[in-house]
Protein backbone atom coordinates (compact mmCIF):
# COMPACT_ATOMS: atom_id res chain seq x y z
CA UNK A 1 0.00 0.00 0.00
CA UNK A 2 1.44 3.58 -0.96
CA UNK A 3 1.28 5.78 2.18
CA UNK A 4 2.60 8.95 0.29
CA UNK A 5 1.36 9.79 -2.91
CA UNK A 6 1.35 12.88 -5.55
CA UNK A 7 -0.84 12.09 -8.35
CA UNK A 8 -0.36 14.60 -11.44
CA UNK A 9 0.66 17.31 -9.35
CA UNK A 10 1.91 20.63 -11.66
CA UNK A 11 3.57 23.42 -10.14
CA UNK A 12 4.85 26.63 -12.24
CA UNK A 13 6.42 29.94 -11.24
CA UNK A 14 6.05 32.27 -13.09
CA UNK A 15 6.89 31.43 -16.84
CA UNK A 16 9.15 28.12 -14.96
CA UNK A 17 7.48 24.55 -14.94
CA UNK A 18 8.54 23.01 -12.07
CA UNK A 19 6.46 20.56 -11.84
CA UNK A 20 4.51 18.46 -14.95
CA UNK A 21 1.76 16.67 -14.33
CA UNK A 22 4.14 15.03 -11.64
CA UNK A 23 2.93 11.35 -9.69
CA UNK A 24 4.97 9.40 -7.06
CA UNK A 25 3.55 6.87 -4.59
CA UNK A 26 5.89 6.06 -1.80
CA UNK A 27 5.11 2.35 -0.86
CA UNK A 28 4.50 1.87 3.72
CA UNK A 29 7.68 0.83 5.41
CA UNK A 30 9.88 1.66 2.46
CA UNK A 31 13.27 3.90 2.32
CA UNK A 32 12.53 5.31 -1.44
CA UNK A 33 15.42 7.65 -3.10
CA UNK A 34 14.25 10.55 -4.96
CA UNK A 35 17.53 11.35 -7.89
CA UNK A 36 17.20 13.83 -10.71
CA UNK A 37 19.68 16.45 -12.02
CA UNK A 38 19.09 20.18 -10.43
CA UNK A 39 16.37 21.40 -11.16
CA UNK A 40 14.44 18.80 -12.03
CA UNK A 41 11.94 19.68 -9.25
CA UNK A 42 13.37 17.28 -6.36
CA UNK A 43 12.75 20.07 -4.11
CA UNK A 44 9.57 21.53 -5.39
CA UNK A 45 7.65 17.99 -5.03
CA UNK A 46 8.96 18.21 -1.31
CA UNK A 47 7.48 21.46 -1.05
CA UNK A 48 3.85 20.45 -2.30
CA UNK A 49 4.17 17.42 -0.34
CA UNK A 50 4.49 18.87 2.89
CA UNK A 51 2.71 22.35 2.63
CA UNK A 52 5.48 24.74 1.97
CA UNK A 53 4.26 25.25 -1.82
CA UNK A 54 0.56 25.35 -3.44
CA UNK A 55 0.00 23.02 -6.16
CA UNK A 56 -1.48 24.65 -9.22
CA UNK A 57 -2.85 21.11 -9.99
CA UNK A 58 -3.27 17.44 -9.18
CA UNK A 59 -3.46 16.32 -5.44
CA UNK A 60 -1.29 15.03 -2.91
CA UNK A 61 -2.89 11.95 -0.71
CA UNK A 62 -1.21 10.41 2.80
CA UNK A 63 -2.90 7.34 4.33
CA UNK A 64 -5.79 7.95 1.72
CA UNK A 65 -6.41 11.14 2.86
CA UNK A 66 -6.14 14.06 0.66
CA UNK A 67 -3.68 17.11 2.46
CA UNK A 68 -3.89 18.68 -1.00
CA UNK A 69 -2.54 22.41 -0.21
CA UNK A 70 -3.01 21.92 3.76
CA UNK A 71 -0.56 24.06 5.92
CA UNK A 72 2.69 22.90 6.58
CA UNK A 73 1.45 22.84 10.27
CA UNK A 74 -1.17 20.61 8.94
CA UNK A 75 0.63 18.20 7.33
CA UNK A 76 3.41 17.98 10.17
CA UNK A 77 0.78 16.60 12.56
CA UNK A 78 -0.95 14.53 9.96
CA UNK A 79 2.32 12.51 10.50
CA UNK A 80 5.36 13.84 8.03
CA UNK A 81 8.25 14.97 8.59
CA UNK A 82 10.92 16.54 6.49
CA UNK A 83 14.40 17.78 7.03
CA UNK A 84 15.68 20.78 4.61
CA UNK A 85 18.43 21.20 1.74
CA UNK A 86 20.00 24.14 3.97
CA UNK A 87 19.37 22.94 7.61
CA UNK A 88 17.08 24.58 9.11
CA UNK A 89 17.10 24.68 12.91
CA UNK A 90 16.20 27.06 15.54
CA UNK A 91 19.65 28.59 16.30
CA UNK A 92 19.24 30.65 19.42
CA UNK A 93 17.79 27.89 21.01
CA UNK A 94 19.81 25.47 22.94
CA UNK A 95 19.71 21.92 21.53
CA UNK A 96 17.36 20.67 24.28
CA UNK A 97 14.93 23.60 23.09
CA UNK A 98 14.82 22.78 19.70
CA UNK A 99 13.93 19.19 20.47
CA UNK A 100 10.86 20.52 22.46
CA UNK A 101 9.77 23.23 20.00
CA UNK A 102 8.72 20.30 17.45
CA UNK A 103 6.85 18.29 20.44
CA UNK A 104 3.55 20.40 20.36
CA UNK A 105 0.45 19.96 22.23
CA UNK A 106 -2.76 20.38 21.47
CA UNK A 107 -5.17 22.48 23.81
CA UNK A 108 -4.62 26.12 25.73
CA UNK A 109 -3.47 24.64 29.53
CA UNK A 110 -1.08 22.23 27.97
CA UNK A 111 0.14 25.61 26.05
CA UNK A 112 0.55 27.55 29.20
CA UNK A 113 2.39 24.34 31.18
CA UNK A 114 6.01 24.23 30.86
CA UNK A 115 7.68 23.43 27.80
CA UNK A 116 9.98 20.42 29.34
CA UNK A 117 7.62 18.09 30.52
CA UNK A 118 8.92 15.04 32.45
CA UNK A 119 7.64 12.52 29.98
CA UNK A 120 8.79 14.85 26.82
CA UNK A 121 12.42 15.75 28.40
CA UNK A 122 13.29 11.81 29.02
CA UNK A 123 12.42 11.58 24.84
CA UNK A 124 13.93 14.20 23.95
CA UNK A 125 17.04 13.33 25.64
CA UNK A 126 16.43 9.70 24.38
CA UNK A 127 16.27 10.88 20.52
CA UNK A 128 19.65 13.23 21.56
CA UNK A 129 21.09 10.04 22.62
CA UNK A 130 19.51 8.01 19.33
CA UNK A 131 21.48 10.65 16.91
CA UNK A 132 24.30 11.02 19.39
CA UNK A 133 24.38 14.56 20.70
CA UNK A 134 23.66 14.54 24.02
CA UNK A 135 26.30 15.91 25.66
CA UNK A 136 25.67 19.01 23.53
CA UNK A 137 22.20 19.62 24.83
CA UNK A 138 22.90 22.67 26.61
CA UNK A 139 24.43 24.64 23.83
CA UNK A 140 22.85 27.24 21.45
CA UNK A 141 22.11 25.33 18.43
CA UNK A 142 24.07 27.73 16.43
CA UNK A 143 27.08 26.58 18.04
CA UNK A 144 26.91 23.19 16.59
CA UNK A 145 28.74 21.56 12.91
CA UNK A 146 27.41 21.58 10.31
CA UNK A 147 26.42 17.99 10.75
CA UNK A 148 25.46 18.37 13.93
CA UNK A 149 22.72 20.73 12.73
CA UNK A 150 21.98 18.28 10.58
CA UNK A 151 21.44 15.41 13.14
CA UNK A 152 19.32 17.91 15.09
CA UNK A 153 17.09 18.69 12.80
CA UNK A 154 16.78 14.90 11.82
CA UNK A 155 16.36 14.42 15.69
CA UNK A 156 13.58 17.19 16.80
CA UNK A 157 11.75 15.88 13.67
CA UNK A 158 11.60 12.55 15.40
CA UNK A 159 9.81 13.82 18.72
CA UNK A 160 6.52 13.66 16.98
CA UNK A 161 6.51 10.11 15.71
CA UNK A 162 6.35 10.72 12.32
CA UNK A 163 5.36 8.16 10.23
CA UNK A 164 7.21 9.20 7.25
CA UNK A 165 10.11 11.48 6.82
CA UNK A 166 11.07 13.55 3.91
CA UNK A 167 15.17 13.92 4.24
CA UNK A 168 16.25 16.50 1.47
CA UNK A 169 19.79 16.13 0.97
CA UNK A 170 20.80 14.39 4.14
CA UNK A 171 24.62 13.57 3.12
CA UNK A 172 25.47 17.27 1.49
CA UNK A 173 28.34 18.62 3.07
CA UNK A 174 28.56 16.13 5.49
CA UNK A 175 31.84 14.00 6.08
CA UNK A 176 31.57 10.23 5.00
CA UNK A 177 31.86 8.84 8.78
CA UNK A 178 28.89 11.02 9.40
CA UNK A 179 27.01 10.18 6.34
CA UNK A 180 27.56 6.14 7.64
CA UNK A 181 26.20 7.37 10.74
CA UNK A 182 22.91 8.65 9.10
CA UNK A 183 22.50 5.63 7.03
CA UNK A 184 22.91 3.52 10.00
CA UNK A 185 20.11 5.38 12.15
CA UNK A 186 17.59 5.88 8.94
CA UNK A 187 17.98 1.77 8.93
CA UNK A 188 16.59 1.77 12.21
CA UNK A 189 14.19 3.86 12.16
CA UNK A 190 12.77 2.05 9.41
CA UNK A 191 12.96 -1.55 11.28
CA UNK A 192 10.53 0.34 13.43
CA UNK A 193 8.50 1.22 10.75
CA UNK A 194 9.10 5.04 9.66
CA UNK A 195 8.89 5.14 6.13
CA UNK A 196 11.26 7.71 4.04
CA UNK A 197 11.64 9.69 1.20
CA UNK A 198 14.93 10.59 0.25
CA UNK A 199 16.79 13.58 -2.19
CA UNK A 200 20.16 13.05 -2.48
CA UNK A 201 22.75 13.48 -5.18
CA UNK A 202 25.49 10.89 -3.26
CA UNK A 203 24.93 8.62 -5.18
CA UNK A 204 26.32 5.77 -3.46
CA UNK A 205 24.43 6.64 -0.75
CA UNK A 206 20.91 6.35 -2.39
CA UNK A 207 21.90 3.63 -3.77
CA UNK A 208 23.06 1.59 -0.72
CA UNK A 209 20.33 2.84 1.46
CA UNK A 210 16.92 3.07 -0.31
CA UNK A 211 15.01 -0.43 -1.67
CA UNK A 212 13.40 1.87 -4.11
CA UNK A 213 14.64 4.92 -6.21
CA UNK A 214 12.68 7.58 -8.43
CA UNK A 215 14.20 9.46 -10.97
CA UNK A 216 12.86 12.66 -12.21
CA UNK A 217 13.30 15.03 -15.21
CA UNK A 218 12.17 18.23 -16.28
CA UNK A 219 9.47 18.39 -13.28
CA UNK A 220 8.04 14.54 -13.47
CA UNK A 221 9.20 10.87 -12.72
CA UNK A 222 10.98 9.63 -16.05
CA UNK A 223 11.95 5.86 -14.53
CA UNK A 224 11.56 3.60 -11.25
CA UNK A 225 12.51 0.78 -9.83
CA UNK A 226 15.37 -0.96 -7.54
CA UNK A 227 18.92 0.72 -7.37
CA UNK A 228 20.00 -1.92 -9.74
CA UNK A 229 17.42 -1.28 -12.63
CA UNK A 230 17.92 2.51 -12.31
CA UNK A 231 21.48 2.20 -12.61
CA UNK A 232 21.25 0.33 -16.04
CA UNK A 233 18.26 2.20 -17.35
CA UNK A 234 19.29 4.51 -20.56
CA UNK A 235 16.64 7.12 -19.93
CA UNK A 236 18.38 8.09 -16.59
CA UNK A 237 21.58 7.72 -18.13
CA UNK A 238 20.30 10.62 -20.75
CA UNK A 239 19.11 12.81 -18.23
CA UNK A 240 22.12 13.25 -16.51
CA UNK A 241 24.68 13.11 -19.03
CA UNK A 242 22.74 13.92 -22.48
CA UNK A 243 20.05 16.43 -24.06
CA UNK B 1 22.90 28.46 44.01
CA UNK B 2 19.13 28.38 44.04
CA UNK B 3 18.78 29.62 47.35
CA UNK B 4 21.49 32.21 46.66
CA UNK B 5 19.16 33.52 43.53
CA UNK B 6 16.18 33.48 45.54
CA UNK B 7 17.48 35.39 48.72
CA UNK B 8 18.64 37.84 45.67
CA UNK B 9 15.39 38.09 44.64
CA UNK B 10 13.72 38.63 47.90
CA UNK B 11 16.10 41.76 48.67
CA UNK B 12 15.56 43.21 45.54
CA UNK B 13 11.58 42.86 45.90
CA UNK B 14 12.59 44.36 49.54
CA UNK B 15 14.56 47.07 47.96
CA UNK B 16 12.00 48.36 45.66
CA UNK B 17 8.91 48.10 48.81
CA UNK B 18 11.28 50.25 50.90
CA UNK B 19 12.54 52.69 48.39
CA UNK B 20 9.78 55.61 49.02
CA UNK B 21 10.14 55.14 52.27
CA UNK B 22 13.78 55.42 52.43
CA UNK B 23 13.44 58.02 49.91
CA UNK B 24 10.47 60.18 50.55
CA UNK B 25 11.33 63.45 48.36
CA UNK B 26 8.37 64.25 45.98
CA UNK B 27 11.07 64.77 43.34
CA UNK B 28 12.62 60.94 43.69
CA UNK B 29 9.33 59.21 43.93
CA UNK B 30 8.19 61.10 40.72
CA UNK B 31 11.05 59.93 38.99
CA UNK B 32 10.83 56.26 40.28
CA UNK B 33 6.67 55.97 39.60
CA UNK B 34 7.80 56.68 35.66
CA UNK B 35 10.35 54.65 35.82
CA UNK B 36 8.39 51.69 36.54
CA UNK B 37 5.92 52.81 34.39
CA UNK B 38 8.54 52.41 31.78
CA UNK B 39 9.61 49.08 33.17
CA UNK B 40 6.14 47.68 33.00
CA UNK B 41 5.70 48.94 29.64
CA UNK B 42 9.12 47.39 28.43
CA UNK B 43 8.41 44.28 30.26
CA UNK B 44 5.08 44.08 28.41
CA UNK B 45 6.61 45.26 24.73
CA UNK B 46 9.64 43.10 25.69
CA UNK B 47 6.70 39.63 26.00
CA UNK B 48 5.72 40.50 21.88
CA UNK B 49 8.49 41.77 20.25
CA UNK B 50 11.42 40.41 22.05
CA UNK B 51 10.10 36.83 22.44
CA UNK B 52 8.82 36.97 18.72
CA UNK B 53 11.06 39.25 16.68
CA UNK B 54 8.84 41.60 15.00
CA UNK B 55 9.63 45.00 16.42
CA UNK B 56 6.25 46.71 17.27
CA UNK B 57 6.98 50.59 16.60
CA UNK B 58 3.58 51.58 17.29
CA UNK B 59 2.66 50.73 21.39
CA UNK B 60 2.36 54.02 22.14
CA UNK B 61 -1.22 53.83 20.19
CA UNK B 62 -2.21 51.68 22.95
CA UNK B 63 -0.75 53.57 26.12
CA UNK B 64 -2.55 56.40 24.44
CA UNK B 65 -5.73 53.99 24.11
CA UNK B 66 -5.52 53.21 28.09
CA UNK B 67 -4.82 57.11 29.01
CA UNK B 68 -7.91 58.06 26.64
CA UNK B 69 -10.34 55.17 28.19
CA UNK B 70 -9.63 56.37 32.09
CA UNK B 71 -10.04 59.52 31.48
CA UNK B 72 -13.07 58.81 29.75
CA UNK B 73 -14.46 56.07 32.44
CA UNK B 74 -13.62 58.71 35.36
CA UNK B 75 -15.34 61.35 33.44
CA UNK B 76 -18.54 59.66 32.59
CA UNK B 77 -18.66 57.40 35.25
CA UNK B 78 -18.11 60.21 37.63
CA UNK B 79 -15.57 57.84 39.84
CA UNK B 80 -14.66 60.34 42.36
CA UNK B 81 -10.68 60.78 43.16
CA UNK B 82 -8.91 58.25 45.34
CA UNK B 83 -8.35 54.64 45.25
CA UNK B 84 -11.17 54.06 42.76
CA UNK B 85 -9.46 54.99 39.50
CA UNK B 86 -7.22 52.44 40.51
CA UNK B 87 -10.26 49.64 40.25
CA UNK B 88 -10.69 50.73 36.39
CA UNK B 89 -7.36 49.46 35.47
CA UNK B 90 -7.97 46.23 34.31
CA UNK B 91 -10.67 47.75 32.16
CA UNK B 92 -8.64 50.34 30.50
CA UNK B 93 -6.31 46.87 29.85
CA UNK B 94 -8.96 45.40 27.86
CA UNK B 95 -10.13 48.40 25.79
CA UNK B 96 -6.21 48.52 24.79
CA UNK B 97 -6.15 44.78 24.20
CA UNK B 98 -9.92 45.40 22.00
CA UNK B 99 -7.98 47.80 19.95
CA UNK B 100 -4.70 45.50 19.37
CA UNK B 101 -6.51 42.51 18.39
CA UNK B 102 -7.93 43.95 15.11
CA UNK B 103 -4.55 46.33 14.87
CA UNK B 104 -2.38 43.25 15.18
CA UNK B 105 -4.42 41.16 13.65
CA UNK B 106 -3.66 43.50 10.31
CA UNK B 107 -0.31 44.31 10.84
CA UNK B 108 1.00 40.36 11.67
CA UNK B 109 0.10 39.81 8.10
CA UNK B 110 3.43 41.56 7.10
CA UNK B 111 7.32 41.00 8.65
CA UNK B 112 10.18 42.39 9.20
CA UNK B 113 10.60 46.03 8.10
CA UNK B 114 7.01 46.35 6.75
CA UNK B 115 5.60 45.24 9.90
CA UNK B 116 7.45 48.11 11.93
CA UNK B 117 6.04 50.69 8.95
CA UNK B 118 2.64 49.48 9.55
CA UNK B 119 2.64 49.75 13.29
CA UNK B 120 4.40 52.79 13.19
CA UNK B 121 1.42 54.29 10.32
CA UNK B 122 -1.51 52.40 12.82
CA UNK B 123 0.05 54.96 15.69
CA UNK B 124 0.02 57.77 13.66
CA UNK B 125 -3.82 57.08 12.48
CA UNK B 126 -4.32 56.53 16.46
CA UNK B 127 -2.91 60.19 17.23
CA UNK B 128 -5.14 61.68 14.43
CA UNK B 129 -8.43 59.83 15.58
CA UNK B 130 -7.15 61.64 19.43
CA UNK B 131 -6.58 65.47 18.13
CA UNK B 132 -9.78 64.91 15.52
CA UNK B 133 -12.27 62.81 17.23
CA UNK B 134 -13.50 65.97 19.10
CA UNK B 135 -16.75 64.85 20.94
CA UNK B 136 -14.92 61.46 22.08
CA UNK B 137 -11.57 63.32 23.34
CA UNK B 138 -11.72 66.85 23.16
CA UNK B 139 -9.41 67.30 20.50
CA UNK B 140 -6.14 69.31 21.56
CA UNK B 141 -8.04 70.79 24.28
CA UNK B 142 -7.68 67.50 25.85
CA UNK B 143 -9.42 65.63 29.48
CA UNK B 144 -8.35 66.40 32.60
CA UNK B 145 -8.83 63.53 35.43
CA UNK B 146 -9.81 63.30 39.39
CA UNK B 147 -7.05 64.76 41.56
CA UNK B 148 -6.65 63.18 44.83
CA UNK B 149 -6.71 66.19 46.83
CA UNK B 150 -6.51 64.55 50.53
CA UNK B 151 -2.81 62.71 49.09
CA UNK B 152 -0.81 65.64 50.41
CA UNK B 153 2.94 66.29 49.63
CA UNK B 154 5.19 63.24 50.44
CA UNK B 155 2.70 60.83 50.46
CA UNK B 156 0.99 61.89 47.13
CA UNK B 157 3.26 59.71 44.77
CA UNK B 158 3.07 56.49 47.41
CA UNK B 159 0.07 54.97 46.05
CA UNK B 160 0.95 55.08 42.54
CA UNK B 161 4.45 53.91 43.11
CA UNK B 162 2.97 50.90 44.84
CA UNK B 163 0.18 50.32 42.24
CA UNK B 164 2.70 50.99 39.11
CA UNK B 165 4.93 47.97 40.94
CA UNK B 166 2.55 45.72 41.31
CA UNK B 167 1.65 46.16 37.80
CA UNK B 168 5.31 45.57 37.04
CA UNK B 169 5.29 42.33 39.23
CA UNK B 170 2.22 41.06 37.23
CA UNK B 171 4.12 41.93 33.82
CA UNK B 172 7.56 39.95 35.14
CA UNK B 173 5.46 37.37 36.28
CA UNK B 174 3.69 36.81 33.18
CA UNK B 175 6.86 36.86 31.02
CA UNK B 176 8.46 34.71 32.92
CA UNK B 177 5.90 32.03 32.92
CA UNK B 178 5.17 32.30 28.95
CA UNK B 179 9.45 32.29 28.79
CA UNK B 180 9.06 29.12 30.49
CA UNK B 181 5.73 27.39 28.87
CA UNK B 182 5.47 25.54 25.52
CA UNK B 183 3.44 28.81 24.11
CA UNK B 184 6.41 30.74 25.11
CA UNK B 185 9.20 28.37 23.53
CA UNK B 186 6.78 28.39 20.39
CA UNK B 187 7.15 32.41 19.86
CA UNK B 188 10.90 32.06 20.79
CA UNK B 189 10.79 29.65 17.87
CA UNK B 190 9.16 32.14 15.53
CA UNK B 191 11.98 34.83 16.23
CA UNK B 192 14.41 31.95 14.97
CA UNK B 193 12.47 30.81 12.05
CA UNK B 194 9.30 31.45 11.43
CA UNK B 195 8.13 29.12 8.66
CA UNK B 196 10.36 26.07 10.53
CA UNK B 197 8.34 26.32 13.25
CA UNK B 198 5.12 26.73 11.34
CA UNK B 199 5.86 23.59 10.30
CA UNK B 200 6.49 21.97 13.28
CA UNK B 201 3.26 22.29 14.28
CA UNK B 202 3.47 25.64 16.06
CA UNK B 203 0.77 27.96 16.06
CA UNK B 204 2.28 30.64 14.76
CA UNK B 205 -0.56 32.98 13.31
CA UNK B 206 -2.27 32.60 16.52
CA UNK B 207 0.67 33.05 19.28
CA UNK B 208 1.81 35.96 17.29
CA UNK B 209 -0.94 37.89 18.15
CA UNK B 210 -1.76 36.55 21.25
CA UNK B 211 1.17 37.46 22.40
CA UNK B 212 0.55 41.26 21.02
CA UNK B 213 -2.67 41.96 22.71
CA UNK B 214 -0.82 40.51 25.71
CA UNK B 215 1.53 43.41 25.71
CA UNK B 216 -0.81 46.06 24.30
CA UNK B 217 -2.77 44.76 27.59
CA UNK B 218 -0.24 45.83 29.98
CA UNK B 219 1.09 49.16 27.73
CA UNK B 220 -2.83 49.97 27.89
CA UNK B 221 -2.93 49.89 31.85
CA UNK B 222 0.46 51.89 32.34
CA UNK B 223 -1.04 54.51 30.59
CA UNK B 224 -4.43 54.92 32.15
CA UNK B 225 -1.54 55.12 35.07
CA UNK B 226 -0.05 57.68 33.80
CA UNK B 227 -2.65 59.72 33.02
CA UNK B 228 -4.19 59.66 36.53
CA UNK B 229 -0.81 60.35 37.87
CA UNK B 230 -0.19 63.54 35.58
CA UNK B 231 -4.04 64.53 35.75
CA UNK B 232 -4.35 65.43 32.50
CA UNK B 233 -4.00 64.27 28.59
CA UNK B 234 -3.71 65.51 25.40
CA UNK B 235 -3.42 64.14 22.59
CA UNK B 236 0.52 64.88 22.00
CA UNK B 237 1.36 63.43 24.79
CA UNK B 238 -0.94 60.17 25.42
CA UNK B 239 0.14 59.46 21.87
CA UNK B 240 3.98 59.72 21.90
CA UNK B 241 5.84 58.21 19.21
CA UNK B 242 9.29 59.04 21.62
CA UNK B 243 7.73 56.42 23.40
CA UNK B 244 8.10 53.65 21.26
CA UNK B 245 11.63 54.92 20.69
CA UNK B 246 12.30 54.82 24.40
CA UNK B 247 11.01 51.36 25.04
CA UNK B 248 12.88 50.34 21.81
CA UNK B 249 16.18 51.71 23.39
CA UNK B 250 15.63 50.30 26.86
CA UNK B 251 14.78 47.06 25.76
CA UNK B 252 17.70 46.50 23.37
CA UNK B 253 19.58 48.49 26.22
CA UNK B 254 18.95 45.85 28.75
CA UNK B 255 18.68 43.18 26.16
CA UNK B 256 16.30 41.95 24.09
CA UNK B 257 13.88 39.07 24.31
CA UNK B 258 15.52 38.55 28.22
CA UNK B 259 13.55 38.23 31.19
CA UNK B 260 15.15 40.77 33.10
CA UNK B 261 16.75 42.90 30.51
CA UNK B 262 13.39 45.42 30.05
CA UNK B 263 13.31 45.99 33.31
CA UNK B 264 17.40 46.84 33.66
CA UNK B 265 16.85 48.89 30.92
CA UNK B 266 14.08 51.16 31.91
CA UNK B 267 16.14 51.31 35.11
CA UNK B 268 19.40 53.43 33.60
CA UNK B 269 17.38 54.92 30.76
CA UNK B 270 14.22 56.63 32.75
CA UNK B 271 16.04 58.04 35.85
CA UNK B 272 18.87 59.42 33.53
CA UNK B 273 16.84 60.74 31.34
CA UNK B 274 15.20 62.89 34.10
CA UNK B 275 17.97 63.83 35.35
CA UNK B 276 19.73 65.14 31.83
CA UNK B 277 16.52 66.98 31.78
CA UNK B 278 16.37 68.61 34.61
CA UNK B 279 20.34 69.17 34.67
CA UNK B 280 20.81 70.20 31.16
CA UNK B 281 17.49 71.04 29.54
CA UNK B 282 17.88 74.66 29.21
CA UNK B 283 20.77 74.30 26.53
CA UNK B 284 19.32 71.16 25.55
CA UNK B 285 22.59 69.91 26.15
CA UNK B 286 20.68 66.65 27.80
CA UNK B 287 19.77 65.58 24.40
CA UNK B 288 23.52 65.16 23.03
CA UNK B 289 24.64 63.40 26.64
CA UNK B 290 21.81 61.11 25.78
CA UNK B 291 22.64 60.60 22.11
CA UNK B 292 26.76 60.09 23.23
CA UNK B 293 25.37 57.40 25.95
CA UNK B 294 23.51 55.26 23.49
CA UNK B 295 26.09 55.27 20.90
CA UNK B 296 28.67 54.22 23.79
CA UNK B 297 26.21 51.54 24.79
CA UNK B 298 25.56 50.14 20.99
CA UNK B 299 29.58 49.65 20.15
CA UNK B 300 30.36 48.11 23.21
CA UNK B 301 27.28 46.15 24.13
CA UNK B 302 25.54 45.40 21.10
CA UNK B 303 23.32 42.34 22.56
CA UNK B 304 22.27 44.52 25.59
CA UNK B 305 23.63 44.35 28.90
CA UNK B 306 22.11 40.64 30.20
CA UNK B 307 23.31 38.88 27.80
CA UNK B 308 26.52 40.06 27.94
CA UNK B 309 26.88 39.84 31.71
CA UNK B 310 25.59 36.73 31.52
CA UNK B 311 28.01 35.22 28.73
CA UNK B 312 31.18 36.22 30.81
CA UNK B 313 29.35 34.77 34.34
CA UNK B 314 29.41 31.56 32.15
CA UNK B 315 32.68 32.34 30.76
CA UNK B 316 34.06 32.36 34.16
CA UNK B 317 31.95 29.88 35.60
CA UNK B 318 33.57 27.23 33.44
CA UNK B 319 36.50 28.56 33.35
CA UNK B 320 36.75 27.89 37.27
CA UNK B 321 34.98 24.20 36.94
CA UNK B 322 37.01 22.98 34.01
CA UNK B 323 40.08 24.08 36.54
CA UNK B 324 38.52 22.14 39.09
CA UNK B 325 37.17 18.88 37.59
CA UNK B 326 36.99 17.28 34.40
CA UNK B 327 37.64 19.39 31.22
CA UNK B 328 33.55 19.47 30.00
CA UNK B 329 34.44 22.08 27.03
CA UNK B 330 37.23 20.25 25.25
CA UNK B 331 34.14 17.42 24.40
CA UNK B 332 32.41 20.74 22.61
CA UNK B 333 35.54 21.64 19.95
CA UNK B 334 35.93 17.94 19.23
CA UNK B 335 33.48 18.48 16.20
CA UNK B 336 34.69 15.56 13.68
CA UNK B 337 35.68 12.79 16.32
CA UNK B 338 32.38 12.95 17.61
CA UNK B 339 30.14 10.98 14.92
CA UNK B 340 32.20 7.86 15.53
CA UNK B 341 32.29 8.11 18.81
CA UNK B 342 28.52 9.00 18.97
CA UNK B 343 27.92 5.63 16.86
CA UNK B 344 29.55 3.36 19.38
CA UNK B 345 27.47 4.32 21.77
CA UNK B 346 24.21 4.10 20.69
CA UNK B 347 21.06 1.83 21.04
CA UNK B 348 18.44 1.43 18.00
Amino acid sequence: MSLLEAHDVSKAFGGIRALEACSIAVEQGSITGLIGPNGSGKTTLFNVMTGYETVDRGDVRFDGKSITNATPDRVFQAGIGRTFQLTRIFPRLTVLENMHVAAQREGIRALLSRWSSSHEQRRALELLDFVGITHLKDLPAANLSYGQKKLLEFAYILIAEPRVILLDEPAGGVNPTMINHLADRIHALNQRGVTFLVVEHNMEFVMGLCDRVMVMHHGSKIAEGSPAEIRQNPAVLEAYLGD
Amino acid sequence: MRTAKIVGLAALLIAFIAFPQVFPNPATTTIAVFTLLYATSTTAWNIFSGYTGYIALGHAAYFGVGAYAMALMCQDWHVLAGYSPFLLLPLTGLVAAAFALPLGWISLRTRKHTFVVITIAMFFIMQLMAFNLRSITNGSTGLSLPIPGEWHGDFFNVPFYYVTLILLLLALGLSWWIRNSKYGLGLLAIRDDEDRALGLGVKTGSSKLIAFVISAFFVGMAGALHAYFVGSIFPAFAFDPLFDVALALMTFLGGLGTLSGPIVGALIVEPAQQFFTMQFSKNGYYLIIYGALFLAIILLLPEGIVPTLSKYWLKWKTARSSTMSAPAPAEVVDQEQLSVRAKDGVKP
